[in-house]
C-alpha cells in the first residue's frame, strides 16, 4: 500500500487540483502546474479528476511500488524506463510489484504527472493534497520528495489496479513485461516549436505603459529566467517602463497575471502565485495557454500575442472540449 | 478575494449554472455585501507582535535610512511607536497588510523583488507594513523579524491576523527573539 522513492529527481512534489476558496486567508491555490496533463493521467488509471499524483520536473524520480499497480505518465515527454525497458507514455501501464520505474530526463516539456490507481493517499491539508513548498504544508510534510520517502497509496491499490486493468486488457497487450494498451491519450499541452505563442488580454495597467514598452512587450522574444519557479516565471528580453504610474495599492492577482516591477522585467504568475500584489499588471495570460507555458522551463522562449477576452474564452472552451473528448474516450475504454 | 486595490471574484466561466451576465450579478452581490458591512475601525482585537529590529534581521534598514534621512535606530523606534491595524490578509498564507505606518518611513516597493524574503520578516512599503509568515519572494523593504508563527493550517482559525485587528509592534532583543522562536 505504498511506493518508495529510490531517487527523488530535481523537484518532485505531490499535487492535485489545488486549494480553492481560501485566498482571503492568503492561502495560494497551488496544485498541478499543468492540470490538463494531471486530468489525463488520472483518467488513464481510472481515477476521478481530483486525485493527487506526482509532479516531476526536468529530471524525474525513480520509484518502486510495493504491490501491483496501474500507473500512467502524462505531460512532458520523459525518457522513462522500467528496468531498462522504455515506458510508453500517455497510457495505462500495469506494473508488477517490486519493479522500479525510472523517469530520467524530460525530452520535450518539463513537467510530467505520474498517476496511480486510487491516488496518493497523503492527508489533505485545507482541502487539498497539493504541496505548497514556501509554507511547508500539503503533500508529504510540505516538501519536495527525498530518497527513501515512502508514500501511502489506496489501501486496496492492488485490487483496484488489477480490476481496472482487466477491464482495459480485453483490448490490451503485454509489451516487454509491461501490461499496456494499443492506444494512447493525446498530449494536449506539449509546447510547440519555440518561441511558443502565449495569448494575453490587456492587464489593468496596460495603458499606463509607454507606447514603446507596449510594442516591446508584444514584439520581444522572452526567455524564462533561471530564478523562475512554481510561483512565477521571471522573463528576460526587454525592459518595460510605466513612466506616469506611481505606486499602486495591493490588488488581487490571478493565475497568469503578468506583473512588471520597477526594474521593467515581467513576471508571469503560475500555480503557487501570491493571492495579491502591488506591481502593475501589463497583461493576463489566457487560461488555455497557462498549462502549455507551464511545460516550458528555464531558458524556454515565448512571445505574447494580444487577444480579446472573447478570444481567450474561446481558446479555453476549445481546450476544454478537446480534454473532455479525450476523457470520454478514456472512460469508455475503462468501461465507465 | 478582498484586497486594498479591489475585490477579485474567481469563477469558472464554463460552470453550467452560471447566470447570463455573471459579472453584472456579481457586482450587485458585492455592492450589497459591502453596504451591509459595519465599520470595524478601532474595534478589532489588540495584538502585540514582538519584533527584533537588530541589523542581522533588518536587511534593508540602511537603504531606508539613506532614502528617508532617518537613523536606523529611529526607524525601529518610530515603527514600534504607532498603533497599526490589519487592512487585509493576502499574498501568502496569513500575511497581513497593515496601515498606520509613520508617514516619514514611506518608501516605494523595491525595484527588483527579492527571490527569498526570510520567514517572519517585518517589511514596509509606501504607507504600510507587511509581515511575511514564510520564506518567499517579495518586494518590500525588511526592517526586522518576528519569532511568531503567523499561520498554522491545523489551528482554527489558521491565520494569526484577521482584517480589523489592531497591532502594536514590540521591540525585542536578540536573546528574546531566540527564546520565543
Amino acid at each position: 500500500m505504498s511506493l518508495r522513492i529510490l531517487r527523488p529527481g530535481l523537484l518532485t512534489t505531490i499535487q492535485d487540483r489545488g486549494r480553492r476558496g481560501l485566498q482571503h486567508l492568503g492561502v495560494v491555490p497551488a496544485g498541478a502546474m499543468d492540470p490538463v496533463a494531471l486530468a489525463l493521467a488520472n483518467a488513464l488509471v481510472g481515477n476521478r479528476d481530483g486525485e493527487a499524483a506526482l509532479e516531476a520536473t526536468l529530471i524525474g524520480p525513480e520509484i518502486v511500488f510495493e504491490e501491483d499497480v496501474l500507473v500512467a505518465l502524462c505531460g512532458a515527454q520523459f525518457d522513462a524506463r522500467v528496468e531498462g525497458t522504455a515506458l510508453p507514455l500517455d497510457r495505462p501501464i500495469f506494473l508488477k510489484a517490486g519493479r522500479a520505474l525510472a523517469l530520467r530526463r524530460a525530452i520535450r516539456g518539463v513537467r510530467a504527472y505520474l498517476a496511480v490507481a486510487g491516488g496518493i493517499a497523503v492527508p489533505p491539508v485545507l482541502g487539498s493534497r497539493s504541496t505548497y513548498l514556501p509554507a511547508r504544508f500539503g503533500g508529504l510534510e510540505g516538501r519536495a520528495l527525498r530518497k527513501d520517502d515512502v508514500l501511502p497509496l489506496d489501501p486496496n491499490v492492488a485490487g483496484l489496479s488489477s480490476m481496472r486493468y482487466e477491464k482495459l486488457s480485453g483490448r490490451g497487450v503485454v509489451r516487454a513485461g509491461l501490461g499496456t494498451v494499443r492506444w494512447s491519450a493525446p498530449a494536449l499541452t506539449l509546447p510547440d516549436r519555440e518561441p511558443i505563442l502565449v495569448h494575453v488580454i490587456e492587464g489593468r495597467h496596460y495603458t499606463e505603459f509607454d507606447a514603446d514598452s507596449k510594442r516591446r512587450f508584444l514584439d520581444a522574444v522572452w526567455q524564462i529566467s533561471p530564478d523562475s519557479n512554481r510561483m512565477g516565471y521571471r522573463l528576460a528580453g526587454a525592459a518595460l517602463a510605466r513612466p506616469q504610474g506611481g505606486e499602486i495599492l495591493s490588488e488581487p492577482t490571478c493565475l497568469g497575471t503578468v506583473q512588471v516591477p520597477a526594474n521593467g522585467a515581467p513576471i508571469v504568475l503560475m500555480a503557487d502565485h501570491q493571492t495579491t500584489g502591488g506591481y502593475p499588471k501589463i497583461a493576463e495570460v489566457a487560461g488555455a495557454d497557462v498549462p502549455r507555458l507551464a511545460q516550458l522551463g528555464p531558458g524556454g522562449t515565448l512571445r505574447f500575442a494580444r487577444c480579446s477576452l472573447e478570444t481567450a474564452l474561446e481558446l479555453r472552451r476549445a481546450l476544454n472540449a478537446r480534454l473532455a473528448s479525450a476523457l470520454r474516450a478514456i472512460a469508455w475504454e475503462h468501461g465507465q | 478575494m478582498p484586497a486594498l486595490g479591489g475585490i477579485a471574484l474567481h469563477f469558472d466561466p464554463e460552470h453550467p449554472h452560471l447566470p447570463e451576465a455573471p459579472l453584472g450579478v456579481a457586482e450587485t452581490l458585492v455592492r450589497d455585501c459591502l453596504g451591509a458591512v459595519p465599520s470595524r475601525a478601532g474595534r478589532g482585537r489588540m495584538l502585540e507582535v514582538p519584533v527584533c529590529y537588530e541589523p542581522e534581521f533588518a536587511l534593508d534598514i540602511i537603504e531606508i535610512a539613506e532614502q528617508s534621512g532617518i537613523e536606523p535606530e529611529d526607524i525601529a523606534r518610530r515603527h514600534a511607536a504607532n498603533e497599526h491595524y490589519v487592512l487585509m490578509v493576502g499574498f501568502s498564507p496569513g500575511q497581513p497588510y497593515l496601515g498606520g505606518l509613520d508617514p516619514k518611513l514611506a518608501v516605494p516597493r523595491r525595484p527588483n523583488p527579492r527571490t527569498r524574503v526570510p520567514a517572519g520578516s517585518v517589511a514596509i512599503a509606501n504607507a504600510q507594513t507587511a509581515v511575511y509568515p514564510y520564506e518567499i519572494a517579495g518586494g518590500w523593504s525588511v526592517i526586522g523579524r518576528t519569532p511568531l508563527a503567523l499561520f498554522d493550517p491545523a489551528r482554527d482559525p489558521p491565520s494569526f491576523f484577521a482584517p480589523g485587528d489592531r497591532v502594536r509592534f514590540v521591540a525585542i532583543s536578540r536573546a528574546e527573539y531566540a527564546r520565543l522562536k
